[in-house]
């Protein structure tokens, strides 16, 4: 597992490579969390896109930021879902708790017309 | 004509994190042995991965020098898996398999959720102070045969 991590205004932009499982959880946990914390972001774009398998210790990281984002009134999207990430998304009901999109473009374009809305 | 597989495996791997993913992948490899599809693999994977993670984060409560038995039968096209720790137990069985169970906000509680939805059977057995038993039945469905026939 590895993470990509890059900040642009507000917002922390992540890519999560490989298996989000019990054990690579804490870690990418820990990092995302000291980031946000390092940046001072108050949104997050997690990217999916290259998780190789995931399961509910995963579903808890993204639960658990989801969570801490819309604490600190930030905007939390995640995109890039694969079609076998797809049912455990569904099932865990993230999926209609928080904005899905399918690019990076998307979220950027959804991230602005919410701060819009907001402002 | 149909390949009929009969097959046995018994893995033994101490309660560390680093074998949940050694455990889901050896019996994906088990399983491979039928013409399976990838969301099938992908079904079986996770409900190993909730098995084994709850033997080691509840079962054995972190403990890492404990051990872990899986024990897998291939009968036809009917898989059947057993997870089996000599851990602390479920008190409750039924109030452990509600969803979201979990008090910990960073756990979703989903576990046997997954495993109920990508498996055809899941039986629990458990005696405080002795371990928990997780049997987990899946029939693979011969879809990938009949499209290959027709």
């Amino acid at each position: 597992m590895s993470l990509i991590l890059h900040s642009k205004k507000d917002t922390l932009i992540v890519r999560v490579l490989g298996d989000l499982d019990l054990v690579s959880a804490d870690e990418i946990r820990e990092k995302i969390d000291n980031s946000l914390e390092e940046t001072r972001a108050q949104n997050l774009l997690l990217d999916l896109s290259k998780i190789t398998f995931m399961d509910s210790s995963g579903l808890g990281v993204i639960l658990g930021r989801y969570r801490q984002i819309k604490e600190g009134r930030g905007q939390m999207i995640i995109y890039g879902i694969k079609p076998s990430l797809k049912k455990i998304l569904e099932i865990s009901g993230i999926m209609s708790l928080m904005p899905v999109c399918n690019t990076e473009k998307e979220a950027w374009e959804l991230l602005d017309e919410k701060s819009v809305k907001e402002a | 004509m149909d390949k009929i597989v009969n097959n046995k495996i018994k893995l033994e791997f101490l309660s560390k994190g680093e074998n949940v993913a050694l455990a889901r992948i050896t019996v994906a490899a088990f399983v491979s042995q039928l013409e399976i599809t990838l969301s099938e693999l992908e079904e079986i994977k996770v409900a190993v991965s909730e098995a084994v993670s709850n033997a080691i984060l509840h079962g054995y409560q972190n403990k890492p020098d404990e051990i872990v038995t899986i024990k897998g039968i291939l009968k036809g096209y009917t898989l059947v898996l057993e997870i089996i720790d000599q851990g602390v137990g479920i008190l409750d069985i039924e109030k452990a398999m509600e969803p979201a169970y979990s008090t910990d906000p960073e756990r979703t509680g989903l576990g046997f959720v997954f495993m109920q939805s990508f498996m055809d059977e899941v039986k629990v057995e458990s005696q405080v102070n002795h371990g928990t038993k997780v049997v987990l039945v899946k029939k693979i469905s011969t879809d990938l045969k009949n499209t290959a026939v027709s």
